[in-house]
């Protein structure tokens, strides 16, 4: 930011605050004086842990957004729901079917679905969360594991479900069902664990730890890149 | 011809040779079901009160959607998907409040134009009964069927339009197109017990009981239904109550099995009482 940089006023829990315009919500909650031992993690959008719901002035839908990741706007007033009391059930991937069965078992809130789509219209990563439990009702887990693959579980969604379901929750042991017990083994992957396994690669590094860190620049430089 | 259609949660497991034999029959008889690209649990059961208007809120996105693929009507065959479906696009229609409630909710503008069909509906009025007893073999011919159409699909009459409440004829018509003999059958449009089943054992298998004392003294070798609900509940406590072993199928599988649809397209195998005379009869 060059000279002097323009403020906007927004409210953090109800309280106003000047902050600097073109910031994001974290950097203006810390400019306010908040300092984050909690809701805070990559700082770059993808870790999920600090979701925010925010109104503007006139409008009267729910905003979300990651503070990290979105901007002050003025006159917004904002809460962080870094975190929110989720139901998560402890099971032995391995020990299980990749079924509906399951899936009822270890949440059999998720039937409650009413359709109200709330899930949807909150997700920060714009997934089709209620369209993913509708399919995980019908057990077609792979359905489920496709469309929450880029679910970075900040909990928003299940702050707004009137059935109380976490749909994170079902999403991620749909994902682990399909990916453990339905999806094609990565065969690659096992090969490539073998060959390390059986020292293919242990002169390569060796001779890596060994070199100075100009060669090792020039090489990084000059890697294939895919 | 190709007509949008939701298939619903339970065709998708539980119900799966439904979806299977309804598809295969209707193709044959070239109507092609296309399913909605995205769609919810309709919520299986219609609200009781008149303004509970969030149980009607995952339907009317159902049919808000389906108007959009701009066919005019939606099939489904599930009887619950059936009756919700059609009560909740009826409420649309013909209520101001809830009409303006639930397109103010999902910010959609359905009028309720919809026509929501049921697949029997599909056969009398796209196909004809009568084009499709021409199209049938003859190996159905003089099978006695119970059509059995429980509680969901003709009441209430002003909402459901299926013919007479107590009395509605199209699966016998349906019956009578494929060869069959439709059978006295006095407990055609009586409650199975639905999902009483879930803490009341003792009722559902007192009325499934009743509803194969009913379908044997008609003289009936197969009944038919197009309720999952009602097939689980009459299959689940048959092995007690059915001592005249008498098949609870489709009515779309016993269309696929006259159509000479191979049974591994209709879900057949594997069942308690097994069809294999109805299939020997259509085979001759």
């Amino acid at each position: 930011m060059t000279g002097e940089s323009t403020m906007v006023s927004i409210y953090i829990m109800g309280k106003q605050y000047e902050v600097p315009d073109g910031v994001t919500i974290m950097k203006a909650m810390e400019f306010a004086g908040y300092r984050f031992i909690r809701g805070c993690g990559c700082r770059g959008g993808f870790c999920g842990a600090c979701g925010t719901v925010y109104r503007t002035p006139g409008n009267f839908r729910l905003k979300v957004g990651l503070a990290c990741a979105t901007m002050v706007e003025a006159g917004m007033h904002l809460a962080q729901i870094p975190f929110y009391p989720a139901n998560r059930a402890a099971y032995d991937l391995q020990a299980l079917a990749p079924t509906l069965g399951t899936l009822r078992q270890h949440y059999p809130e998720m039937t409650r679905c009413l359709g109200c789509n709330q899930c949807t219209r909150i997700c920060p990563q714009g997934l089709p969360v209620m369209d993913y439990i509708a399919a995980a009702q019908c057990g077609d887990l792979e359905k489920t594991a496709h469309q929450s693959f880029d679910c970075i579980m900040c909990g928003l969604c299940a702050s707004r479900c009137p059935a109380e379901i976490v749909q994170y929750n079902v999403g991620i042991l749909a994902r682990r069902l399909f990916g453990r017990h339905i999806a094609p083994p990565a065969r690659h992957l096992a090969q490539r664990v073998q060959d390390i396994e059986a020292g293919k690669f242990d002169d390569e590094l060796e001779r890596l730890m060994r070199m100075g860190r100009e060669e090792l620049q020039k090489r990084y430089y000059a890697r294939d890149i895919e | 011809m190709s007509i949008p259609y939701f298939p619903g949660c339970t065709l998708h497991v539980k119900a799966k040779a439904l979806d299977d034999s309804t598809r295969a029959a209707l193709a044959v008889l070239g109507l092609e079901l296309s399913g909605l690209p995205e769609w919810t649990c309709c919520g299986t059961v219609f609200p009781l009160a008149r303004n509970n208007y969030i149980g009607m809120v995952a339907s009317a996105r159902i049919l808000a959607n389906a108007a959009k693929q701009g066919d005019g009507r939606l099939v489904t065959v599930c009887s619950f998907c059936y009756h919700v479906l059609k009560r909740v696009n009826h409420a649309v229609r013909n209520s101001d409040e809830a009409r303006t409630k639930l397109n103010d909710y999902l910010e959609e503008d359905y009028d309720g134009q919809l026509r929501v069909l049921h697949p029997l509906e599909l056969l009398r009025d796209e196909v004809g009964f009568g084009a499709l007893r021409n199209r049938v073999g003859a190996g159905l011919k003089g099978t006695r069927v119970a059509c059995y159409y429980g509680c969901m699909l003709s009441r209430p009459a002003a909402e459901m339009d299926f013919g007479d409440p107590e009395d509605p004829a199209v699966m016998e018509k349906f019956v009578a197109a494929l060869g069959g003999e439709p059978a006295d059958f006095s407990w055609k449009t009586k409650c199975c017990g639905s999902y009483q089943v879930l803490n009341e054992q003792g009722l559902v298998a007192g009325r499934v009981k009743d509803i194969f004392q009913a379908a044997a003294a008609g003289g009936a070798q197969v009944i038919i239904t197009s309720c999952p609900l009602c097939q689980y509940n009459l299959e689940a406590h048959s092995e007690a109550d059915n001592h005249s072993r008498i098949p609870v199928l489709y009515f779309a599988q016993l269309l696929g099995i006259a159509l000479e649809i191979p049974i591994n397209k209709l879900g057949l195998a594997g069942r308690y009482a097994d069809p294999e005379a109805l299939l020997q009869g259509a085979r001759r």
